[in-house]
């Protein structure tokens, strides 16, 4: 089977700074990969380069044996919420349904066929009740399961999930993660899962993506989670600490992913990012 | 021919006849039905967009373009279509950080409307047409407006039939637009190029400082009370063509102008809009900036 994501000594470079710099590692077909990194390592920028709105400045990028291309239907694509949703009372159902086809020029009528993709993408993440409601109406856990729903139209071979935990409380969180191992599981998709706490995703993720100082590791958590890979990555003195299931990332006694999970939420707040919907039930 | 011998012909009668006994009456029908069923279905993606203080601005720029053109000899209805849809498509080609912020888009409303008068203190036999300009003089329609209006509707309609996919997943999901390969620049440089025609055509019905009046208000009512892209546009398109119909036959038997009367069914309809209850009440949280 061809590999998912390939990079060869790829460096990824935005505003002339190397976010990822010679950069290699192979994910393989229908693995769910947790993509983790302290901010500004490249999570976001790795899957825009996947997605083919960033062609690598060296190396080599590869998604499924070929070269990145816009509009790739074998993605699926769930951006990282950065603007406020529109204030509009579209129903749940209109507004994905405004993302089949929707690069093409024309009116936008949808046929029987598409329809029924929506309505069985729905009943995949059980969510055909909640589409009814208008978007405006729904809560931050209730719109990622539309957004996933969305991001799984057209039965695309791999998604990249960025950041479809921000905004929701523990219990959505785990249910988001439910959800989308179910599905990939099923269907056989590979998946990049991006988040800034990798305890929620320990039972879940195949393998590891690390992402710091402009390079990555991948492998799983026994081989990517250790003092020695993080310190490379965070260019700093990393201790990992192990304890009841869960692991710590820590430096001088600081929890790292946890001190970024706030520091992320507090930049979303400033950029009008509506974060906290999951707390309201 | 005004409002006031509008009513003098009907007192005159004696009797209140059908007000579509008059010319200017089925002109003006004519031309409100044209312009307003453009500004609906326009106004319903620029207020979903919220760029609506951008066709604000576009207006404004286009009482400049109305001015400068009777200056140089140029009819006005084609001096505020021209300099509209070049501002358009400059506002449009600018970086997204200039063009979406009040500041700026201020400042050059404030500009053209500035220029605007020094181009009527140059031409003081036109002085007596920034009334109309302003506020609209729809009664005041021939045969020669309503087909350069019916022109310039196709147009635009068909202009926003071909963006109009790609434009809908622009507005809503930016990122995800980006990523499906859609143009994005591509695409706001066209709606406001679209946008600057049906604001030409609504400164024809309304005025300059009342496109809102049928670009915004309709539409922005019709968002509130529908669930869907087409009923929506419906709607919203209806809305806007009630308007200037009940409008029209509110000034036609009031002798108030056409204007207000558009302007207060507007603001009535988008209150009411307001004020119907939605199913489930929205959150505080997701209100907040």
């Amino acid at each position: 089977m061809t590999d998912a994501v390939t990079l060869e000594h790829a460096t990824l470079r935005i505003g002339g700074r190397d976010v990822l710099e010679d950069v290699s590692f192979t994910i393989r077909a229908g693995e769910f990969i947790g993509v983790l990194g302290p901010n500004g390592a490249g999570k976001t920028t790795l899957m825009r380069a996947i997605l083919g709105l960033l062609p690598p400045t060296s190396g080599n990028l590869r998604v499924f044996g070929r070269a990145p291309r816009r509009g790739d239907p074998s993605i699926g694509y769930l951006p990282q919420l950065r603007t406020v949703l529109p204030d509009v009372s579209l129903s749940g159902r209109e507004f994905i349904a405004a993302s089949l086809n929707g690069e093409h020029w024309g009116l936008p009528f949808l046929g029987r066929a598409d329809r029924a993709m929506i309505e069985e993408t729905l009943a995949l993440v059980d969510a055909r009740e909640l589409a009814a409601r208008p978007l405006s109406d729904m809560s931050g856990g209730e719109r990622q399961r539309l957004l996933l729903a969305q991001a799984l139209l057209g039965e695309p071979q791999l998604l990249l999930l960025d950041e479809p935990l921000i905004g929701l409380d523990a219990r959505h969180q785990e249910i988001a993660i439910d959800v989308v191992r179910r599905v990939a599981r099923a269907r056989g998709i590979t998946v990049l899962f991006s988040a800034h706490e990798l305890n929620q995703l320990l039972g879940t993720l195949d393998r590891v993506l690390y992402l710091g100082g402009g390079q990555a590791a991948l492998g799983t958590v026994e081989e990517v989670i250790t003092a020695p890979v993080l310190s490379r990555l965070y260019r700093t003195d990393i201790q990992v600490v192990r304890a009841e299931g869960h692991i710590f990332v820590m430096s001088r006694g600081l929890d790292l992913e946890h001190s970024a999970h706030q520091h992320d939420h507090e930049h979303d707040h400033n950029h009008g990012h509506d974060h906290g919907l999951g707390h309201r039930h | 021919m005004s409002t006031t011998t509008t009513t003098d012909m009907i007192t005159d009668l004696g009797i209140v006849t059908d007000m579509f006994a008059y010319e200017f009456m089925t002109n003006a029908f004519a031309a409100a039905t044209i312009a307003s069923l453009v500004a609906g279905v326009t106004g319903f993606f620029l207020v979903m967009r919220a760029q609506s203080f951008a066709g604000h601005a576009l207006s404004h720029i286009g009482f400049a373009g109305a001015t400068g053109a009777g200056l140089i000899g140029l009819s006005p209805i084609w001096g505020l279509t021209g300099f509209t849809l070049a501002a358009g498509i400059a506002m449009g080609l600018m970086s997204e950080r200039i063009s979406n912020r009040d500041v700026a888009i201020g400042v050059i409303l404030a500009l053209a409307l500035g220029f605007g008068l020094l181009f009527l203190h140059y031409h003081t036999a036109f002085a007596s047409q920034a009334t109309a300009l302003l506020f609209g003089n729809v009664l005041a329609v021939d045969r020669a407006t309503i087909a350069t209006l019916g022109l310039l509707a196709a147009v635009t309609l068909v202009a926003l039939g071909v963006i109009m996919r790609p434009l809908i997943l622009a507005s809503l999901q930016p990122e995800l637009a980006e990523a499906k390969g859609v143009p994005l620049r591509v695409v706001s440089t066209a709606f406001l190029a679209v946008v600057a025609l049906a604001v030409a055509q609504c400164a024809q019905i309304v005025g300059v400082l009342l496109v809102f009046t049928l670009m915004v208000g309709p539409p922005a009512a019709a968002q509130r009370l529908t669930r869907g892209i087409w009923s929506g546009l419906l709607l919203s398109a209806a809305l806007a063509l009630a308007q200037a119909w009940l409008g029209l036959t509110l000034a036609f038997y009031s002798d108030w102008p056409v204007s207000f009367c558009i302007a207060l069914l507007s603001a009535l309809t988008y209150f009411a809009a307001l004020a119907a209850p939605r199913r489930i009440p929205t959150g505080v949280l997701e209100r907040a900036p």
